[in-house]
């Protein structure tokens, strides 16, 4: 037998794996395991508690591993994952971002049917098995591990350090998600369509990304990151395949982070996945998709940054205006939410622009930022109901502040986040990046993502002027749920964070600048 | 004593009174109104204690500066500090705000929330305080903008019908501006990192940088855009007359009194000691703005129908001669520009109290309305007359000195457009005298009939109070202008505007007669 193994050992050398640095992965990635276990063998009624246990554990365990895991930047798992400041960060961002979307999921209060979503997905919209297993209250808890799943490829996603190590984090992250976007128990049509669309166009776009990938691997003769960056600071090889490879790479990530052109799906899919579900992706996707574009540009493809900046200046500017334009003729209130992070992934990527450790540090407090307004807002659309669910149509929210003043005030005060008002989270993240992006000389972008902003501004006041100072239409029936205590635990975490980082933003920008340096 | 924190007190007092304001059961609301108007006497007296401790002439330019760090990151500390131009509007921020809530006592309709619109006015005032003693220009910027919330949510939750809409276009221009003076900020922050090595917000620090010319001139543009919409200088203006009208009287008042000084105060402070060439190369196209806001508010105010809107375009007209002022860079024009900001501060918050006393005894706005109300009730007649006169400066009156001065100053600089200036002074007398005349004279007609009754004890303490400062100012006007005065001839050396003293002109005229 040892023979054997020292035989096989020469030929196919087993990996060395830092298992203390990969742990948070790990034990993601376990506990979605355990998630299914339990799916498949415990009575349905035991469920719901093991689910929360095993996903609320697992978060636990996965950040108290990573910050035991130390400082010590390295290259891990033989070269495919990195292990530094940015990936570290948005680790941790993305698992307390990912606890605070889930308390959301454990909400049994705000619908008569209980949770968010379809009792069985499988079951036809409208038929006579639907409505039994709603009358029973049947619920299903798969989203759980589904979600579990998804959040490993997110982590994963920003701290790949290869071509093909970030593709397999994309399909990890996206596959589950594209199942959760079809899970919605109110308006099931739209919530199956919306997953459909995100399917097909994710799938396009996952094709966009490993076609660049393979391009860029006859150019540079390798996926590893540095190994690029070397090639195309050494410039021997054809200059083809690289642009080709990076503009068909750029085209997979942008379509991640919903900018111009390649944001169509956003609203469609904000809109008809369920409330929770948007929240969870919305932050933590957008989180883990710019780690992933904010690396591989910097690391890999910044040697030629003459040759991709200018096109990262244009649909900078493009996804801000896009944004903003659209965002203001939405009558839906998810809808507008997207078109306002499509506007958002714009006012980032002005950071991506200014290519410079002050660009990531302002990146990576903005993704804080943004992640928790973000989850907060969708949070209090899931409160806000009628008779058919969710009151999403604008005109519903009229005079929500006279009869609501608390939750009308608690989504005023994520809006005003979202449009920058000094004393709000937004406004120092807003400064962060627009500066370093004026510091590399885009001043033109920045006064671009200024007047956006203005423009952004009025729609989000639109919303605080129709909660409170618009009479409600005669014989609207708008109500506010009571939340659960989980829920109302989300909302305050998420207030917080909006106004403690808008009053002492320090806390925040300490942390992303001492995380601003990629290992190469 | 001179080591305190004074302007961080001065702050803190009104925000601890809507702190208290906040926490009172919904049941003591109607004690709103009183810890309201105990924070800002006790505000008061804490900017009288401190403005005694003022050296006139001292070796510091800043007295009163603290600092605390705030956020490293940006370079950003929170650091207060006065002169002398800080320092007066200040004490007009602490004087008025007192006559202010005295005046509104009622203004909250039932079904509004006492504790809402007195709290907010507190922190209206915290801000403003803070707003004219930064001595940080992100720490400004911030203040800037966060007066924008307490001010939208007073003009929309306790305005008049049109409230809405009006809060909103305000709150739209203003965010126009401010994040265009965002991004000229940014760009101040980024050009001190490549003179400095690393970026600073400190004020001090940074109107001693040499930026190139070029970039202080879109710089320049980008404050001077924010502080023209708040001050509001034509063509900007359009949002002023909606939310004056709108808005209740008290808050018309901290609206067009306080918050739009800002507007002129950035302009000395900011547009003039950070970007000097470029305050040279615009002061002349920034004048002729100033007379066309001049002359086209005082022709607008004349042809308007509704008391508040009438009196929106007198000051639309008035903040004409304050940037006029400024911008000749003359010792009298300057000081004359900040003695107006006082003064008008007053005349006009005399002339909104007061008008907004009439229009709730009469329940309308429309001038046309009201008719013989000197018969009625003689002394609210008599406090129009008296706030309509300063607002036409009558010499005794505080408008007075400020205009002459301004006029006077400005006639160094730029002799024809000052001459124009004074066309002003003649239709000034026409929109006051006539609106005094279809208001108060003639036999009692239309509202003021019936119900419409005298003012009361409280309105006049108020509005007494307010036109007593007003005839002090206007009869002794060296108290401020001697506080003035040094901080304006440091500011014109920044600018390095050619000084240009009477005797010159002097001189100049007696070249030309001996000549003939």
């Amino acid at each position: 037998m040892s023979t054997v193994l020292a035989a096989t050992d020469g030929l196919f050398p087993a990996p060395v794996l830092e298992y203390k640095e990969l742990a948070p992965v790990l034990i993601v990635l376990g506990a979605a395991t355990l998630g299914v276990l339990i799916e498949a063998f415990l009575p349905r009624t035991l469920r719901f508690r093991a689910q929360l246990v095993v996903t609320f554990g697992g978060l636990g365990l996965a950040l108290a591993a990573l910050f035991l895991a130390g400082e010590q930047n390295s290259i891990l798992a033989e070269g495919a994952i990195a292990w530094d400041g940015p990936a570290r960060f948005l680790q941790g961002l993305i698992l307390v971002l990912a606890v605070v979307a889930f308390l959301l999921f454990t909400d049994r209060k705000i619908d008569p049917g209980r949770d968010a979503f379809a009792p069985r997905v499988s079951a036809v919209p409208g038929s006579p098995e639907e409505q039994v297993l709603t009358q029973k209250l049947i619920q299903q808890t798969e989203v759980y591990p589904l979600a579990l799943f998804s959040l490993s490829g997110m982590l994963l996603f920003p701290a790949s350090n290869d071509l093909l190590m970030m593709f397999v984090a994309l399909e990890v992250l996206s596959l589950p998600l594209y199942l959760l976007a079809g899970m919605a128990r109110r308006r099931r049509l739209l919530s199956q369509e919306a997953a459909l669309k995100y399917f097909l166009l994710g799938a396009y776009s996952s094709a966009f990304f490993l076609f660049g990938a393979a391009l860029i691997y006859g150019y540079a003769n390798s996926l590893r990151f540095s190994v690029i960056a070397a090639a195309t600071a050494s410039g021997t090889s054809s200059e083809a395949l690289l642009l080709a490879g990076i503009g068909l790479i750029a085209v997979g990530l942008l379509f991640k982070i919903g900018a111009a052109p390649f944001h169509e799906w956003t609203p469609d899919v904000y809109q008809g996945a369920p409330t929770v579900v948007t929240a969870f992706m919305a932050a933590t996707t957008k989180v883990a998709a710019f780690g992933a574009l904010v690396r591989i540009f910097y690391v890999a493809f910044g040697p030629v940054r003459d040759q991709w900046l200018p096109l990262m200046w244009v649909i900078s500017a493009l996804t801000m205006v896009v944004g903003v334009l659209f965002a203001l003729t939405q009558q839906e209130i998810k809808r507008m939410l997207a078109y306002s992070s499509i506007a958002h992934a714009g006012f980032l990527l002005t950071g991506v622009v200014a290519l410079s450790p002050k660009g990531v540090s302002a990146i990576l407090f903005y993704l804080v930022t943004y992640g928790f307004a973000t989850i907060g807002a969708f949070g209090v659309v899931m409160l806000v109901r009628d008779g058919a669910g969710e009151a999403s149509h604008l005109s519903a929210w009229a005079g929500l502040g006279k009869r609501s003043p608390g939750v009308a005030a608690l989504f005023s005060l994520f809006l005003l986040a979202m449009a920058g008002i000094p004393l709000t989270s937004g406004f120092p993240a807003k400064f962060a990046v627009f500066s370093a992006a004026s510091a590399s000389g885009a001043s033109w972008l920045v006064l671009i993502g200024v007047l956006t902003s203005a423009v952004a501004g009025f729609f989000y006041v639109r919303v605080i002027v129709l909660m409170f100072f618009t009479d409600p239409q005669p014989g609207q029936t708008t109500t506010v749920a009571i939340p659960s205590l989980a829920t109302a635990l989300a909302l305050a975490v998420c207030a917080g964070v909006t106004v403690v980082l808008g009053v002492f933003p320090q806390i925040g920008l300490e942390v992303a600048d001492r995380a601003s340096l990629f290992v190469r | 004593m001179k080591n305190l924190p004074w302007l961080l007190i001065a702050g803190l007092v009104p925000l601890a009174g809507t702190v208290l304001i906040a926490v009172l059961p919904r049941k003591f609301e109607f004690r709103a109104r009183w810890i309201a108007l105990a924070s800002s006497l006790v505000t008061l007296g804490v900017v009288i204690a401190m403005a005694t401790q003022f050296s006139v002439g001292g070796t510091q330019k800043f007295q009163f500066v603290t600092s605390y760090k705030w956020i490293p990151a940006f370079g950003v500390n929170f650091t207060l500090g006065v002169d002398g131009v800080g320092l007066v509007l200040v004490c007009l921020a602490a004087c008025l705000v007192p006559f202010v809530l005295l005046a509104s006592w009622r203004d909250v309709q039932p079904g509004g929330s006492v504790k809402s619109y007195f709290g907010l006015m507190l922190v209206l005032q915290t801000v403003v305080i803070w707003v004219f003693s930064a001595l940080d220009v992100f720490l400004f910027y911030l203040l800037f903008e966060a007066m924008l919330i307490p001010a939208y949510l007073l003009i929309g939750r306790f305005g008049g019908a049109q409230r809405s809409y009006a809060a909103t276009k305000f709150l739209l221009y203003s965010l126009f501006g401010g994040l265009v003076m965002l991004a000229a900020l940014i760009g101040l922050y980024v050009a001190s990192q490549t003179l400095l090595g690393s970026g600073t917000f400190d004020f001090q620090t940074l109107s001693s940088l040499q930026i190139n010319s070029g970039l202080q001139n879109l710089l320049f543009l980008g404050f001077f855009l924010a502080f023209a919409i708040k001050a509001p200088l034509w063509p900007l203006h359009t949002w002023l007359p909606d939310a004056a009208a709108e808005a209740t009287p008290g808050t018309a008042v901290l609206l067009v009194a306080l918050m739009d000084k800002v507007g002129t105060f950035g302009m000395i402070r900011y547009c003039l000691q950070l970007f000097p060439d470029a305050s040279r190369t615009f002061a002349f196209t920034i004048s002729i703005l100033a007379i066309i806001s001049i002359i086209y508010g005082a022709l607008v105010a004349i042809g308007q129908t509704d008391i508040m809107r009438l009196i929106s375009y007198t000051s639309v007209s008035h903040f004409g001669f304050i940037i006029l002022g400024i911008f000749a860079f003359t010792n009298q024009s300057q000081t004359g520009s900040v003695f107006y900001m006082v003064a008008h501060g007053f005349s006009t918050a005399a002339l909104f109290l007061v008008a907004g006393m009439m229009i709730a005894r009469g329940k309308s706005r429309n001038i046309a309305d009201y008719s013989g109300v000197f018969k009625v009730a003689p002394l609210l007649a008599g406090f129009v007359l008296i706030a309509g006169l300063s607002g036409l400066a009558l010499p005794g009156l505080a408008s007075f000195p400020g205009e002459f001065l301004v006029l006077v100053g400005s006639y160094l600089r730029y002799p024809a457009l000052a001459i124009i200036a004074t066309v002003a002074i003649v239709l000034s007398a026409v929109y006051i005298l006539w609106l005094y005349q279809r208001v108060a004279t003639g036999s009692p007609r239309g509202v003021v009939v019936g119900t419409f009754g005298e003012i009361r004890r409280r309105e006049v303490l108020a509005l007494s109070s307010i036109v007593a400062l007003m005839i002090g100012l206007g009869v002794y006007p060296q108290v401020l202008t001697r506080v003035i005065e040094p901080t304006v001839k440091t500011t014109i050396t920044r600018v390095g505007a050619v000084e240009l003293a009477p005797t010159q002109i002097k001189d100049q005229v007696d070249k030309q007669v001996s000549k003939k």
